[in-house]
């Protein structure tokens, strides 16, 4: 009886909470509706098929942005790391000669361990993760750039059949559902998930309460960047070869793919159902956009307001909650 | 009444979502008196001094400033009618200087750049009001949390408003700053300055205040003269009496096995050479003046900190430097000062702050255990009475005392039998003290021990077994239980104090 309960008052339907909290759904919603009134190109199945593979690549890569975000941080080498990822498992497969499976495997380990250093970086070496990724989206992309001397690279049979179909399905929205359903089991389900909550909220108090802060960090920089490397396979097995440039200035659309998703730069909040929805926003607004011809220099233009238009969401959110 | 307040804060109304947290309420404040707010933990206090403030607007009722219905949209409006606030929760900016935190938003300028001279100066003559002494340069992050508190009332101090709202400015001091901040709203009442007053110690209702006003559940209970005995304030706030406001019971025959011994620990510049044990079934009680050392103490016992020579065992076993999760493991609960930077997750919910010391420990195969940690910290909350409309909402929008026990009910979830409680019951009202007292009981007579540092003498020495007190980062002395008293503890606590100046 005496974790009491205030007496509850009726009030209508609170509309302004309702959309602090949805949003990126509400606004989806909203844009797909007016593209099928626009354009009769939007609603048809290759179409749909479209948007499902283009957003796999952004999705992959920002559920991994979506732990280091909770967790506090940022990572602004999951692109780089995403091609180098591919590169590598490109070069162990063409130039080392290791069977196609071992290749594919090579090519995440190689994402995984450019995490683990980012992470490393971060918390032991004590390096913000904005300068120690910054760093590493450098290095990651100088080395595909060494590994391929500039020139792209075939891929393993075993990577390009993540690129393919099973039947009439893209194998790239199979991985995106499993990648979607791993990482929100992390996240909600797991030690590691909720500390990542803790981490990002408040790191002394997590520390204070004898959460191991610097091995939680670093798990979760290694795991965006595993997160990285499928999401490069991905994208080179859907051309068959790793490309140098491949995933440049992803890391952008991650991020802003988990923010119109709802998660706080400052850390302590985020949802992979939010982040996905905030990636599908992104691909689906490009879509449109191509499909009514827009350019692509506006399409950036674009892109930016909405973003823009997501964080201010994310401050009215705030505001309400603490008011 | 002839005088005309200078706010009335009229039939008030506030709820959140679907809670209604104020009904009804009206309080004015009058020029040149202080209106005490009295409540339990919850009652919503801080929430009607917010609408004073320009943080909430009320849902229903209305302001009137000098009898002129009125709005207050932001704190901004609310500081342009002169009305200056404290606020429970601190609000500064731990990267910048304290001068800086002083002058926020008022930086005095030369030639449109910060006249740093002027901005120094300035912060200190505000400082110097409450007698604070330090580096104003001193980044405010590095201040133990009783200073933080006198630069925010410093800060409040410089606006020189009209109206004054202190949310429990007393909460973190000691009785010598709380004699300083007191002094200080002496003198304001002549100015012809009116004051909102919020605090848990219910000796200081007499001192400072004029009237005081009972809220219970968010309702207006009484308004009664400030001289009104404590216990008729106890009851019209709690709606029952409490018999005895420290419950210690001490065993008859004290054990003699050590749980807790604290050999020659030194860190340069904050503790030195300390040596103590503590036994099952113990509280020892550690005083001292704001800066004596005792923080810095409790956290290095925790892990917290790193320190320099000596050693910490439990039940035997040495305690490696510096590692908390050794020290949990060892049974050590650690509840620091300051609850919002160190010890809550403010976004989290009640239940995931309530878990996370035994997150890990309560895990299968990393998977987090849900059903029993909702099942314990339901338990645990039901036992503080932790006042909330769901053990989901996040922590943050629970009241400042509710907060407190969280922090608390981590480590009774935890079983921990080594408490290191710094400032345990901050901010928590008369009727939830007894029961975390009642809790440190238990935890005693469990064959527990405890360590806990307070700036409230009072209940050091009436929860204490012994003393210990701190001066200047070294032992001054111990006293028994038998011999301690308010004026034995000061002596010891500031002997020096009038030969250094
Ligand atoms: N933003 C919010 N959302 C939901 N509930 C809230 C919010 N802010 C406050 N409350 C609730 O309102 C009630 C009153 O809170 P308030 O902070 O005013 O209490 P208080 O009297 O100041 O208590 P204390 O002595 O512990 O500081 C509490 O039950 C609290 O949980
Ligand atoms: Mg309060």
């Amino acid at each position: 009886m005496s974790t009491t309960t205030l007496a509850p008052t009726r009030r209508s339907f609170d509309y302004k909470t309702f959309l602090a909290n949805n949003g990126a759904l509400v606004g989806l919603v909203v844009l797909c509706i007016a593209l099928v009134i626009a354009t009769p190109d939007f609603l048809t199945g290759q179409n749909l098929l479209n948007i499902g593979i283009q957003v796999s690549t952004v999705a992959v890569l920002a559920f991994g942005m979506t732990f280091v975000i909770v967790a506090g941080g940022i990572d602004l080498s999951v692109g780089a790391v995403a091609a180098l990822s591919a590169m590598a498992s490109g070069w162990f497969f063409v130039s080392a000669g290791l069977p196609g499976w071992m290749a594919l495997a090579g090519g995440l380990v190689v994402g995984l361990l450019a995490g683990v250093i980012n992470g490393a970086a971060n918390a032991y070496g004590k390096l913000p993760s904005f300068i120690a990724t910054l760093a590493m989206l450098s290095v990651a992309r100088g080395l595909t750039l060494v590994i391929s001397d500039g020139r792209p690279i075939k891929t393993a049979p075993e990577v390009s059949f993540l690129g393919g179909n099973i039947g009439p399905v893209p194998m790239p929205i199979v991985i995106l559902v499993l990648a979607a359903l791993v990482a929100s089991f992390i996240l909600n389900r797991t030690v590691l998930g909720r500390s990542m909550y803790a981490v990002g909220g408040n790191a002394e108090a997590a520390r204070l309460s004898g959460l191991p802060v610097k091995r939680i960090i670093v798990t979760v920089f290694a795991l965006a960047g595993l997160f990285a490397a499928l999401a490069g396979l991905l994208l080179a097995g859907r051309l068959d070869s790793a490309q140098p440039q491949a995933a440049a200035g992803y890391e952008l659309d991650a991020i802003a793919a988990v923010v119109i998703g709802g998660a706080s730069l400052s850390g302590g909040l985020g949802k992979i159902s939010g982040t996905f929805i905030g990636a599908l926003v992104l691909v689906v607004i490009r879509n449109g956009l191509n499909l009514l011809n827009v350019s692509s220099f506006w399409q950036q233009v674009v892109i930016g307001l909405v973003i823009a238009l997501a964080v201010g969401a994310d401050v009215l959110r705030r505001k309400t909650r603490n008011s | 009444m002839t005088v005309k307040p200078l706010i009335t804060l009229q039939n008030v109304t506030k709820t959140f979502g679907q809670v209604t947290v104020i009904q009804d309420v009206t309080v004015s404040v009058y020029p040149g008196q202080v209106q005490v707010l009295l409540g339990e933990n919850g009652a919503g206090k801080s929430t009607l001094i917010k609408m004073v403030a320009g943080v909430y607007q009320p849902d229903g009722g209305q302001i009137l400033v000098d009898g002129a219905v009125t709005s207050l949209p932001s704190t901004r409006a609310a500081e342009e009618h002169g009305i200056a606030t404290i606020h429970q929760e601190l609000n500064l900016v731990a990267t910048m200087s304290v001068a800086e935190n002083v002058m926020l938003g008022r930086m005095p300028t030369k030639l449109g750049m910060v006249d740093r001279k002027e901005l120094r100066r300035q912060a200190r003559a505000a400082l110097a009001l409450i007698g604070l002494e330090i580096d104003v340069d001193t980044p405010v992050g590095q201040l133990g949390i009783a200073r933080q508190q006198l630069v925010e009332i410093a800060k409040a101090l410089s606006i020189n408003a009209r109206v004054l709202i202190l949310d429990e400015p007393t909460a973190a001091l000691t009785r010598h700053e709380t004699q300083a901040l007191f002094a200080v709203m002496a003198d304001l009442r002549q100015r012809g300055v009116g004051m909102l007053f919020i605090s848990h110690h219910l000796d200081e209702i007499a001192e400072v205040g004029d009237t005081v006003t009972v809220i219970r559940d968010g309702h207006f209970i009484a308004e009664v003269p400030a001289s009104t005995p404590e216990d008729e304030l106890v009851k019209l706030m709690v709606g029952r009496s409490i018999e005895d406001q420290f419950p210690r019971r001490a065993d008859e025959t004290p054990a003699l096995t050590e749980v807790l011994t604290v050999t020659n620990l030194t860190s340069a510049g904050h503790f030195d050479d300390i040596s103590f044990t503590v036994r099952a079934g113990e509280v020892l009680g550690i005083a001292g003046l704001v800066g004596a050392g005792r923080t810095e103490l409790i956290r290095a016992i925790a892990g917290a900190d790193k320190y320099d020579t000596g050693s910490v065992t439990v039940r035997g076993a040495q305690l490696p430097k510096g590692d908390i999760q050794a020290a949990i493991r060892a049974g050590i609960g650690h509840v620091p000062e300051d609850r919002k930077g160190q010890g809550l997750v403010l976004d989290a919910s009640v239940n995931d702050n309530l878990g996370y010391a035994t997150l890990a420990s309560s895990a299968k195969l990393g998977l987090a255990d849900f059903t029993g940690q909702r099942r314990r910290a339901e338990a645990v909350a039901e036992k503080l009475r932790i006042r909330m409309h769901t053990i989901d909402q996040p922590i943050r929008s629970l009241s400042g005392g509710n907060q407190q026990k969280a922090v608390f009910g981590r480590w009774i979830i935890a079983a921990s039998t080594v408490l290191l409680l710094d400032e345990p019951t901050r901010g928590v009202d008369v009727g939830a003290k007894v029961e975390i007292y009642e809790l440190m009981n238990s935890i005693t007579a469990a064959g527990g021990a405890i360590v806990m540092v307070s700036s409230e003498l009072p209940e050091i020495l009436g929860m204490s077994d012994r003393i210990l007190v701190m001066r200047d980062g070294r032992l001054a002395g111990e006293l028994s239980a038998a011999d301690a008293t308010q004026d034995t503890v000061m002596t010891l606590a500031a002997r020096d104090v009038a030969a250094q100046r």
